[in-house]
């Protein structure tokens, strides 16, 4: 199950989070900012996977943005690698060719194609298409 | 519409206005920025005009979620803009709840309504929305009071929403156990067909169910199997296969039948995911298949071989998970295991780290250790100490069965404590003492290692090593008879250096350097016995030649007297620069020792070394070094007097002058080499109960006695005897006021009757208080029983040598280690499930097993029924026994079971209405129970035919079904 998924860039800031755990906020800084220290000095020849107190977190990096997502320690480190970049692939995608900033001014549609992706924990959906599509329909509402 | 709030919305602020202005504010600037940012946000946020609200609140969520500004006090505005009839403002709203909303939020009972009214909406997007609220923020009342319309979305026609509606369950589930009974049929039939979306989120749910009590899902191991056998999809293949590894430990006839599929799985596939899932199932559930273990190894090998960096962690992480019972699998993949020790990666490197010692075994543990310390010593702090501790704690493992050579290991020990980022002293300190009891043979050595740690001042400085440093000091002490030169470790001991260590080891080193004190002196009176026997001329020689160090001696001990024994006064005078005086003086007594002769005057100048450190410390401010401080300088005054007697008058009075000295020292020389060996966790129960010893008795004894004094306080402390269930329940202030009111002579009275009677648990009642030799020592019959036992472990160890089947040849023997025959772990303590756990496996075994059960039950004769129930029955008081313990409020009467089990008959009833129409037709119709019915689709056809042929002894409510997969 996923406990947290993290967007933050190579200074610390986070530009997304979410929680699948209720944590309290002093408690969410904490963790991001460990999570910050443990991924940004790693070098890109190293596994995308570091212990995280009693978890692990799986990250990838893109560009200068870290995608950090928290994991139990017994769940599969490809899997969750291969949906970090579906999810990458999906901004990219929805946001033609997706930069920082793009997360930055739209953080909301960003939560919107997260709750897509992601319910309660666990992977929803693995399409890109049906999120995308989704998406789009969601965008026509407004 | 109001102008007002016109104006608002005109020139309110957007979004992007606050993104934008953060951005461009210095960081100095920013705080202020925002802070007026939110002013701004609250005086918006109570517009009524819904798009100024909600744009407002849209800020204060990315402020909150970026900035961390708090927004707890805006949860009500969040709930206006969801009652908002624009998708656009319950969009925003619905944002807001599920990222600032807790179980602590006041307002949360309020959006009940407003997300059944949504979870109800025609509209599948506000669907979407209430769906993921719920998810995130579902509390115990909203699970319970939306459970039904999440329910009734399970069945939606449309995908998107089912597979929602599925997510949400596990949340419903998890606040709500009751939930089961609406919702698990649904999640069952869900798992129908094998590669839709809602499959995957079915099994995402089960995988997470199954993680917390897998047994309750045992009988659903037919339904994975065909996914796992059908399923394209590898994101649920992985989560089937994670699954099947919770359930194959708890029935073994499930792994014959999972080994093909996985395997084949594992031939075919091209995801790396799948194969490495394939792998750790195998390597973790199904260690007893050889070909399936092969064929992972092969698919190991193949990680080990890629340049990524993850897949070959992946891999030796398997491989490491295999070590335990496949030793070969690591040995075949050796060359990589080494070569990725001195990977760059920190993880690569840990995993392989854990591989070569999970290789290392009696022959090669030598040459591993030796190449790990070198390793150490060139590595970065961090991994440095990760490699002592793995060469400590695999040395150290069932009671250090791998080593042979303990002179070696102890010396490895010493080596490993001088690496200067060694942060280990903790573990170190624990094996020298550990080994130091447990293996004689080693002592000397032990000591010698000892010796050289305490000496070398440089190691005071490192505080982690402190903690090994006492370890030393207390080895020293303990072990001095096998010390070549106890006047070195003395002033090790006493040197100035050991101020900078904590009070507590400091206490340590003093009790040591006291030890050998008394060593050092009963060893000289009995050469003295012997030699007072032998010639006298030795002694006038003796005399002459050492008259120097004797003349320095006596000045010390005469300067000392002049000053008095007042440490206020010593502190400025003798602290330190004494020493190096005994020390000048005592540069001839190695030879001394040599000889194994000590000098009247060596003992001397020890006395007064002692005297002159130890003297400062009786004004200690910390107790235990003042005590400690106070207690030495006692007993050196008291032997003192006699030993700086001058010599002539020695000569004349030997027998009389240092007979009491002697008699002193012996009695507390016998209390120091009194060796106390160790003692198992379980000694305390096998000591008898004295037949004398009648605990009741005692306390009507003590009944009468307070009788006079009022009852405790409700609040007042009690004792609880554990052991005999009697509980002995009497206050402080009871005791405080029996002492008050008998009269003393009583009481002590009372005290020397006991006494009389019990006079083996007394100490002897001498006037100096000295332990004397006759005291029981602690665990004597157990301590020869051991030794025994220990001889028999050891042959059985060595017969079971773990690698190499060739026993290693070695030059000497491995010595004794003592072990106590029924291992020193801590009792386990088992864990007490929680009680949401139990509850909800409790309901998911009622609709999984009850059901089956019922309706095996309505088939059978009544005898086989009220059998059933019974169980039934206990397993419920099983579970209001554990509400018991854990909940407060609840009522621990016995109506509650009852009231619990109607509600199940109540259920039952339904049921077996329903399974009427099985008992006529074939067991083939049946639309309430279809998970049940599909589970005998698979398993059921052989067993109804059982069941016909001999219905009274099948009661298949327990796990043990037949075979699932038939």
């Amino acid at each position: 199950m996923i406990r947290f998924i993290l967007l933050q860039n190579r200074q610390g800031k986070t530009r997304l989070a979410k929680y699948y755990v209720p944590l309290e906020d002093s408690e969410k800084h904490k963790v991001e900012y460990e999570v910050h220290r443990l991924v940004v000095n790693r070098d890109s020849k190293f596994t995308n996977f570091v212990e995280f107190r009693t978890h692990k977190v799986i990250y990838r990096r893109y560009a200068g943005l870290f995608f950090s997502l928290c994991v139990d320690i017994t769940d599969n480190e490809l899997a969750y690698l291969e949906c970090i970049h579906l999810f990458v692939e999906i901004l990219d995608h929805f946001f033609s060719n997706v930069c920082e900033l793009d997360l930055v001014f739209n953080f909301h549609k960003v939560y919107l194609i997260l709750d897509e992706f992601i319910l309660a924990g666990e992977l929803q959906e693995t399409s890109k298409r049906a999120i995308i599509e989704r998406m789009g329909e969601l965008e026509k509402l407004e | 519409m109001a102008s007002p709030s016109l104006m608002e919305t005109l020139f309110q602020r957007g979004l992007d206005d606050i993104i934008k202005g953060v951005r461009h504010q210095q960081s100095s600037t920013e705080s202020i920025f925002i802070s007026r940012v939110i002013e701004e946000i609250r005086r918006e946020i109570k517009s009524t005009d819904l798009q100024t609200k909600s744009t407002a609140l849209q800020k204060l969520t990315y402020l909150n979620s970026i900035h961390f500004i708090d927004m707890s006090w805006a949860s009500f505005h969040a709930i206006e803009c969801i009652s908002s009839p624009a998708f656009s403002h319950k969009k925003i709203g619905y944002l807001a709840i599920s990222q600032s909303f807790s179980e602590s939020t006041p307002v949360i009972l309020l959006i009940s309504n407003q997300l059944r009214k949504d979870l109800k909406s025609g509209n599948e997007f506000e669907v979407s929305l209430a769906l993921d609220c719920l998810s995130r923020i579902g509390t115990v009342d909203l699970c319970r009071d939306l459970a039904s319309e999440v329910f009734i979305l399970m069945s939606s026609s449309k995908v998107f929403i089912r597979k929602k509606a599925i997510g949400v369950v596990l949340r419903l589930f998890e606040k709500y156990p009751d939930a089961v009974r609406v919702c698990f049929k649904k999640l069952v039939e869900s798992l129908e067909g094998s590669d839709s979306p809602i499959v995957s989120a079915v099994v995402g749910v089960f995988c997470e169910l199954s993680a917390k009590d897998p047994r309750s899902y045992l009988p659903l191991a037919p339904e994975f199997y065909r996914i796992l056998v059908d399923s394209k999809n590898n994101w649920v293949l992985i989560k089937v296969l994670k699954i099947f590894v919770k359930l194959a430990p708890l029935e073994p006839r499930l792994a014959k039948r999972l080994v093909e599929p996985i395997c084949d799985h594992m031939r075919k596939t091209g995801a790396k995911s799948l194969v490495f899932e394939c792998i750790r199932t195998v390597v973790t559930s199904f260690t007893e298949y050889e070909s399936a273990m092969k064929l992972a190894a092969a698919k190991i090998r193949e990680f080990l071989m890629e340049d990524d960096p993850n897949l070959k962690y992946l891999g030796l992480h398997a491989i490491s998970i295999m070590a335990p019972k496949h030793l070969w699998a690591v040995l075949e993949n050796k060359d990589v295991v080494i070569q990725s020790l001195s990977d760059e990666d920190p993880n690569i490197k840990l995993e392989s780290l854990r591989l070569v010692m999970a290789m290392a075994s009696e022959s090669n543990l030598m040459e591993t250790c030796r190449v790990l310390v070198n390793y150490a010593l060139k590595s970065d702090p961090d991994f440095c100490n990760e490699i002592l501790g793995s060469i400590l704690s695999t040395c150290c493992q069932n009671v250090y069965e791998v080593i042979i050579d303990f002179d070696w290991y102890v010396s490895l020990l010493g080596e490993m404590s001088r690496i200067p980022n060694c942060k280990k002293g903790e573990e170190i300190e624990n094996q020298l003492i550990d080994i130091g009891m447990r293996v004689k043979d080693v002592r000397p050595e032990l000591v010698r290692i000892a010796r050289d740690l305490l000496i070398d001042p440089a190691l005071l400085g490192n505080p982690f090593l402190h903690r090994l440093l006492s370890a030393a000091a207390w080895v020293c002490g303990e072990y001095v008879e096998f010390s070549r030169n106890p006047v070195e470790l003395m002033e090790a001991l006493l040197q100035p250096r050991t101020s900078l260590l904590p009070s507590s080891i400091r206490t340590v080193y003093m009790q040591s350097a006291f030890k050998i004190l008394i060593f050092c002196m009963h060893s000289y009176f009995l050469q003295k016995e012997d030699m007072t026997s032998e010639v006298s001329d030795l002694a006038s020689k003796r005399e002459c030649s050492e008259s120097s160090d004797l003349a320095t001696g006596k000045a010390l001990v005469q300067s000392d007297q002049d000053e008095g024994f007042n440490p206020r006064e010593s502190n400025q005078s003798f602290e330190y620069p004494s020493v190096v005086d005994t020390g000048d003086g005592q540069s001839s007594t190695p030879t001394f020792m040599e000889k194994k002769s000590l000098m009247h005057e060596s003992i001397v100048n020890l006395l007064n070394l002692m005297e002159l450190v130890l003297s400062p410390l009786s004004g200690s401010l910390d107790v235990e070094i003042q005590e400690r401080a106070c207690n030495v300088l006692g007993f050196i005054e008291l032997v003192q007097q006699e030993f700086s007697n001058p010599l002539i008058q020695k000569e004349a009075n030997l027998d009389r002058e240092e007979v009491i000295a002697s008699r002193v020292v012996e009695w507390v020389h016998d209390g120091f080499t009194e060796e106390l060996g160790p003692v198992s966790v379980t000694a305390q129960d096998r000591v008898p109960i004295p037949d004398e010893l009648v605990l009741k008795e005692n306390l009507t004894d003590l009944e009468a006695i307070c009788g006079g004094v009022e009852l405790p306080a409700p609040g007042s402390f009690s004792l609880t005897s554990p052991y005999y269930g009697e509980s002995a329940v009497f206050s402080v202030s009871n005791l405080q006021a029996e002492e008050d009111s008998e009269p003393s002579t009583e009481s002590t009275s009372l005290l020397t009757e006991h006494r009389k009677r019990h006079e083996l648990y007394y100490l002897p009642s001498e006037k100096n208080k000295i332990p004397a030799n006759d005291y029981p020592p602690a665990n004597d019959p157990s301590s020869s029983i051991n030794t025994n036992d220990a001889t028999e472990d050891l042959v059985k160890l060595a017969d079971q040598s773990l690698v190499s089947k060739r026993k290693p040849n070695h030059a000497k023997p491995r010595p004794v280690v003592v072990k106590l025959e029924e291992g020193e772990a801590a009792p386990v303590v088992s864990k007490k499930p929680e009680l949401k756990d139990d509850l909800l496996s409790g309901a998911i075994h009622d609709i999984l097993l009850g059901n089956e059960a019922k309706a095996a039950s309505s088939q059978s004769n009544p005898f086989d029924k009220s059998s059933s129930k019974r169980k039934g029955k206990a397993k419920h008081v099983d579970l209001l026994d554990s509400k018991e313990n854990l909940a407060v409020g609840e009522q621990p009467n016995h109506e509650n079971p009852s009231s619990r089990r109607s509600k199940h008959r109540g259920d039952g009833k339904q049921k077996s209405k329903k399974s009427k129409g099985k008992k006529n037709g074939d067991g083939r119709e049946d639309d309430g129970e279809k998970e049940s019915q599909k589970i005998r689709d698979h398993h059921g056809r052989h067993k109804s035919r059982q069941r016909a042929d001999a219905p009274i002894n099948v009661v298949p409510q327990t796990p043990d079904i037949p075979d699932y997969l038939l």
